[in-house]
């Protein structure tokens, strides 16, 4: 079988047996990639992974084009790529086609006033594991602080916040440069 | 054109995400406030099924929009545009990427960058939680109760021990259900 038909399957698979998003896919793809197929080490997984992380992007998109683009160069990626993508792309199609005609039962809607609760909390949750790693110091936590009031107080667009915060980033490294 | 606009605009939410999944739920709520393509309300059923069923998020949650605003051509182009700037950035300047990828100049930006993503996914958190617990404000203040209530047990649930967001959300829609029962 091909590398890039190889690719492409083993990402499929790793899309469609992955719940709750791209932290929860790193065992797996550490088990078909590392254990099963020994396409990449176990060290370097650990910087895929690091890297997936900190490029723009799904984590779990990253990681599947990094791992092929590693491995069979960009065509590679791209199957790769496209493989964990598409059991998203098929079962949301279907349930997006059907949810229309169910939305408006009366006992779906109460379901969904119960599970928005668990939807909050889950947000609130990654918020506050996210704050636990970037507030490190004065100045980070004032960026947090002004991210959450520019938010909810105007209607700034989030992308502005970002760049804002890469520049800060860069007026840092130089000032530090230079001390 | 509208297919046009939905991969422009998920281009720009996947370009700009640090730190995956939830850090894309404050791009994409401004996004569909801006477009008004789906109400917040729906917007939060995506992200709950998008939660439920497998796959990537901020994948799952594309699809999801994407088929809304347009059918089987939009989920294409919201999907391929979330992923595109992934694939690009990979495949065409990763090289230049890794070389610069510890210097001391980058981690400075990602240090930059972090606070104002936890920032962010925070406040989409609040405003989020503002939409589904206050159904109205005038003339007088409105209630979802079974939302708030599932909203603090989980809540509690949570603190206690850890739990997948998979079983969490089943519980909360249990909670949902035995609303409707009583």
């Amino acid at each position: 079988m091909s590398i890039y038909i190889s690719l492409f399957k083993t990402f499929f698979k790793i899309g469609a047996f992955t719940f709750g998003g791209g932290y929860a896919m790193i065992p797996l793809i550490e088990e078909e990639i590392v254990d099963k197929k020994g396409w990449i080490e176990r060290e370097e997984i650990m910087d895929l992974f690091a890297i997936a992380q900190s490029i723009p992007g799904a984590i779990a998109i990253n990681t599947a084009t990094l791992v092929g683009y590693k491995k069979a160069g960009k065509r590679g990626g791209i199957c790769a790529t496209f493989g964990v993508i598409l059991p998203s792309f098929i079962i949301i199609s279907i349930i997006a086609a059907f949810f229309a005609s169910f939305a408006h039962l009366p006992l779906v809607h109460a379901i969904f006033m119960g599970i928005n609760g668990a939807v909050v909390l889950l947000i609130l949750k990654a918020a506050l594991k996210m704050t636990r790693l970037a507030v490190v110091d004065v100045l980070s936590g004032l960026s947090m602080l002004m991210t959450v009031l520019m938010i909810l107080f105007t209607s700034i667009n989030p992308i502005i916040m970002i760049l804002a915060g890469a520049s800060i980033g860069l007026i840092r490294y130089f000032i530090e440069k230079k001390a | 054109m509208i297919y046009i606009e939905l991969f422009i605009e998920f281009f720009k939410i996947g370009l700009f995400t640090f730190g995956g999944g939830y850090a894309m739920i404050p791009l994409m709520t401004n996004t569909i406030a801006n477009n008004q393509w789906i109400t917040p309300d729906e917007f939060t059923q995506v992200i709950a099924i998008a939660e439920m069923t497998p796959g990537p998020i901020a994948v799952n949650s594309a699809t999801f929009v994407g088929q809304k605003v347009a059918g089987v051509g939009g989920s294409l182009a919201a999907t391929l545009g979330v992923a595109m700037p992934s694939l690009l950035l990979i495949l065409f300047i990763s090289k230049v990427f890794f070389a610069y990828n510890s210097h001391p100049l980058m981690k400075s930006i990602f240090k930059g960058i972090r606070p104002i993503v936890a920032g962010l996914v925070l406040a989409a958190g609040l405003s989020i939680g503002k939409t589904v617990m206050i159904t109205e404000t005038s003339p007088v203040l409105a209630l979802n109760y079974v939302t708030i209530i599932s909203f603090g047990i989980l809540g509690l649930v949570l603190i206690k021990k850890k739990m997948h967001p998979v079983l969490l959300i089943l519980m909360a829609a249990c909670i949902g259900s035995v609303s409707y029962i009583i």
